[in-house]
């Protein structure tokens, strides 16, 4: 008897449509139970490298020290100088070392969170790695969406990285002090976020300053109260 | 870029479907990429040869389907394929729009059998 070789004897089409990061989105669910569970605001910083975005997030936590009890995932490279730098303001910080990774994933987030206390905790900071193109598809379980820019980046900045600015809840333009020193266009650069990320909170700032800082504190500490229990209407 | 993990993730997740259905050759992936993935369809092509060698897939087909971003207008209740950076209703000029398309980073479909490789081999040499 002659056997028929070819696929077409056992060949089939089997429908899968499946997410490719289906498994991370299952971890970034899981970390956004944990997280509501213990009532905390937590958000997703990303920016290029040297855009100022640790010493964005160390000051945030320094100077909110007395109103609001923070915590840092650091996302870094090699070594913990990120996580070092920021336990400084006496804010507890955890390490993931990413190697050569460029995004962190929602697994590795919740491994770290379970190294901090999250009891009496109001907001959990995540620096990303320095990347804006590779972390913008991996969901980490987190409330906001944080997109951090140098005004010495340019005001071109957000066309460059259209894709990571359309998923920003919050953006923010660090080192506003010197600007204008470094030709900064803010008018055309305000209207380059406007027009790409019109969903987007806009702060302008400089970590090293101060400057703007403190209309982004009073933001932040609202959007930590709207995540406690409204009181209870009198019985 | 991390096309390779993203290659990866999607070979793990095409060899469990192979195997649920007793399978042992994947012939043919694929996939749905969109224009808002991050991906770059060209690198995925070259992660695929190198994650599959070795694998039930190697020497597999891969097809990507490249799903440009369609935007919906709730103003207007009309959707739209934006042209440039900036999503702006082409009948309004709204910026407030919703992105319905484009995010997509799927796998969509295999063509898988049960032969393998060594098989086909003996049945054509037998001939
Ligand atoms: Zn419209």
């Amino acid at each position: 008897m002659k056997q028929i070789a070819g696929d077409s004897l056992s060949a089939q089409t089997i429908a899968v449509n499946e997410g490719i990061l289906s498994k991370n989105d299952v971890f970034a669910a899981r970390n956004r139970s944990l997280f509501a569970s213990r009532r905390l605001l937590v958000l997703n910083v990303l920016s290029s490298p040297g855009s100022g975005k640790t010493a964005f997030i160390e000051r945030t936590l320094t100077d909110l020290r007395s109103r609001l009890r923070g915590a840092v995932i650091v996302g870094d490279l090699a070594t913990d100088n990120d996580a070092k730098r920021i336990a400084r303001s006496g804010a507890q910080a955890v390490q993931i070392t990413t190697g050569d990774m460029c995004h962190l994933e929602a697994e590795m987030v919740g491994k770290a969170a379970g190294q901090l206390n999250l009891d009496n905790l109001d907001v959990l900071i995540i620096e990303n790695v320095g990347n804006l193109v590779c972390p913008s598809g991996y969901d980490l379980g987190e409330n906001l969406r944080v997109v951090l820019l140098a005004a010495t980046e340019g005001e071109d900045k957000p066309l460059k990285y259209p894709v990571m600015f359309k998923t920003a809840d919050v953006v923010i333009v660090n080192k506003m002090d010197i600007a204008e020193a470094a030709g900064f266009d803010r008018a055309t650069a305000l209207d380059n976020i406007r027009r790409i990320a019109p969903q987007a909170t806009v702060f302008e700032v400089s970590a090293r300053t101060g400057l703007g800082m403190e209309q982004w504190y009073a933001w932040l500490e609202q959007r930590c109260a709207q995540k406690q229990p409204s009181p209870s209407p009198a019985a | 870029m991390h096309e390779v993990s993203i290659m990866q993730n999607a070979l793990e997740i095409a060899l469990e479907h192979m195997r649920r259905q007793n399978a042992t050759r994947i012939h043919r992936i694929h996939m749905r990429v969109g224009a808002l993935s991050s991906v770059v369809p060209e690198a995925l092509e070259f992660a695929f040869d190198v994650v599959t060698q070795g694998t039930p897939a190697q020497g597999a087909t891969l097809e990507i389907e490249r799903v440009p971003a369609v935007c919906y207008c709730p103003a207007c209740q009309i959707e739209f394929e934006p042209d440039g950076y900036f999503y702006e209703c082409p009948q309004c000029g709204s910026l407030n729009v919703q992105i319905r398309k484009g995010r997509e980073l799927e796998l969509a479909f295999l063509e898988v059998s049960q032969q393998t490789a060594d098989d086909r081999r003996q049945m054509t040499d037998g001939e």
